[in-house]
């Protein structure tokens, strides 16, 4: 069939990712709907912290060190022409704030939290738990959405500011004990480059990315197929989905914040 | 009273109620019969508003379900899920008692503990079990959490979706006693989903058979063994041969 009819099968796709993403919006503002009107369940938001935040440390920690590593190694290649003790402090640091300490701890928490928040939804839906919340006159969305939507928009900037440092931390390791360079020097000019905004521009995307993956996680957990397979697929989606709008949502954000 | 009129819902080609017309008088105890997978389960998500009819009425004391504001709708029922349906997040007294710890019903926490132990008491279930989650039970006991559950808030309008499959005969007298007992004490109006000939003897005032999307026979329980309705008689005595081919 797509041999026959490529035009037909592209439209198709098309016309489904448009569908999709209109779907997800709407679903987008039933969630801020629910988020303005009581009640707010305290104890499932707490939940979530814990389980979105604290239990995402170590994953993100480490991938933060081994990229603030790397990133350093890289920099001195390039830079090493021109003067590496101060190029590679402040690249390290500049580039870990803006871009990677959030593209990556965003990317790492995708890849955990939104699976295991459209699996855990998904298979409350196919064994009729959200059914029976709503007999219980809870509104799925008020339980289930609003407390992990929030939690993973509060717990994300937490998580970046963290692996910030610790990526800084890998960078300083790198250049300090590989590749010769002063530490004291290293700590001044990390402080001296690194400025407010590149660390707080990070951390709203670490914001803006922790309540996009929240959000794909429930939908397609809230959306899932029946049966087990249907769990499956649901959990594939989101992750997928998650990953993709994360890397979006960072042009568009860098966007916004740098290009001016 | 609940009033069904006309109710059709299909999932794609798959026409499963075609017209099902109903009604059950208040603090009576209907029991719907039917082969497996002609829409019992379906019909009464229907009148619970989780899945929405094509097409049809339902009047709930006269008001129509559609309208009705559903935080205050929904709680004047009960529901017992086929599969139970418990929150395996939350440890079975939570489950029990969650209407009482939210919303309008909302009590103190050690009170409704103590509902939930006594409503697990009635469904045979010891307080030991309140502390451990829904995964740690027994088919058998997640099914009488279930029934706890619905029965927690003391509902006006209960359904039970075959409350004794998978129940041991002694513990199916118990639950079948029980729900007569939320009847004709509480004065509850009850729909009960059984394939379990002996429970609807126990339980029915009226009895009601799904077949082919539409009502086939409703009357007493009396009636149910002299009915003259070959379909009726085909499903009670368990017959292979009759009007009801045995693959669907
Ligand atoms: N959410 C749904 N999506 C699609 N089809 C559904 C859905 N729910 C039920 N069905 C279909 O509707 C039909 C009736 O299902 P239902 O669960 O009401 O059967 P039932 O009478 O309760 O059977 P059983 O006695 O086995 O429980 C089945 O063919 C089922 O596949
Ligand atoms: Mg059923």
């Amino acid at each position: 069939m797509i041999l026959l009819n490529p035009v037909g099968a592209l439209g198709r796709a098309v016309l489904g990712g448009l569908a999709a993403v209109g779907r997800l919006a709407l679903y987008l503002g039933a969630t801020l709907y629910a988020m303005v009107r009581p009640p707010f369940y305290f104890r499932e938001f707490g939940h979530a912290v814990w389980v979105i935040g604290y239990n995402s440390l170590p994953v993100v920690g480490l991938t933060a060190i081994f990229t603030g590593a790397a990133l350093a190694l890289q920099i001195y290649e390039g830079g090493s022409r021109f003067n590496a003790g101060q190029v590679v402090p402040s690249i390290v640091a500049i580039g870990m704030a803006r871009e990677l300490g959030p593209v990556m701890a965003g990317l790492m928490v995708a890849a955990r939290v939104s699976s295991s928040i459209a699996a855990e939804i998904g298979t409350m839906k196919v064994t009729e738990q959200i059914d029976a919340l709503v007999t219980l006159s809870t509104d799925p969305m008020r339980y289930l959405t609003v407390p992990r939507v929030l939690a993973a928009t509060v717990t994300v900037p937490v998580l970046v500011a963290v692996g910030d440092s610790i990526g800084i931390f890998g960078g300083y390791l790198v250049g300090t004990q590989s590749l010769g360079l002063n530490a004291a020097a290293y700590l001044r000019n990390t402080a001296d480059y690194l400025e407010i905004w590149d660390v707080t521009s990070g951390l709203v995307k670490g914001a803006a990315f922790g309540f996009l993956i929240a959000l794909v996680g429930c939908y397609f957990g809230m959306n899932s197929g029946r049966g087990a397979q249907g769990v499956g697929a649901a959990t594939k989606s989101a992750v997928v989905a998650a990953s993709v709008l994360v890397l979006a949502a960072n042009y568009i954000l860098t966007t916004l914040f740098f290009a001016a | 009273m609940i009033e069904l009129r006309d109710i059709h819902k299909a999932f794609g080609r798959n026409h499963v109620l075609r017209g099902v017309t109903l009604t059950v008088p208040k603090g009576e105890s209907m029991v719907i019969i039917g082969g497996s997978g002609t829409g019992k389960s379906v019909l009464l998500k229907c009148i619970l508003g989780l899945v929405r009819p094509d097409a049809g009425q339902i009047l709930i004391e006269g008001e129509d379900a559609s309208r009705a504001e559903r935080e205050a709708f929904l709680a004047r029922f009960g529901m017992l899920f086929q599969g139970g349906a418990l929150f395996d997040s939350l440890p079975v007294w939570q489950n029990v008692a969650f209407r009482l710890m939210r919303g309008a019903t909302k009590r103190p926490k050690a009170e409704a503990r103590e509902i939930a132990i006594e409503k697990l008491r009635r469904v045979g279930l010891k307080p030991e079990v309140a502390d451990l989650f829904p995964a740690e039970l027994s088919g058998g006991m997640q099914k009488r959490v279930g029934l706890a559950r619905a029965i927690a808030a003391d509902p006006e309008i209960i359904f039970f979706d075959e409350p004794t499959t998978g129940l041991d005969p002694i513990m199916a007298g118990v639950i079948n006693e029980l729900i007569r007992e939320i009847v004709v004490e509480m004065g509850a109006t009850a729909m009960t989903i059984t394939h379990d000939m002996s429970s609807v003897r126990a339980i029915a005032d009226d009895v009601a058979m799904l077949h082919g999307g539409v009502i086939q026979w409703t009357g007493p329980v009396a009636d149910m063994d002299h009915s003259g309705d070959p379909y009726l008689d085909q499903f009670i005595h368990g017959r292979a041969e009759g009007p009801i081919e045995a693959v669907r």
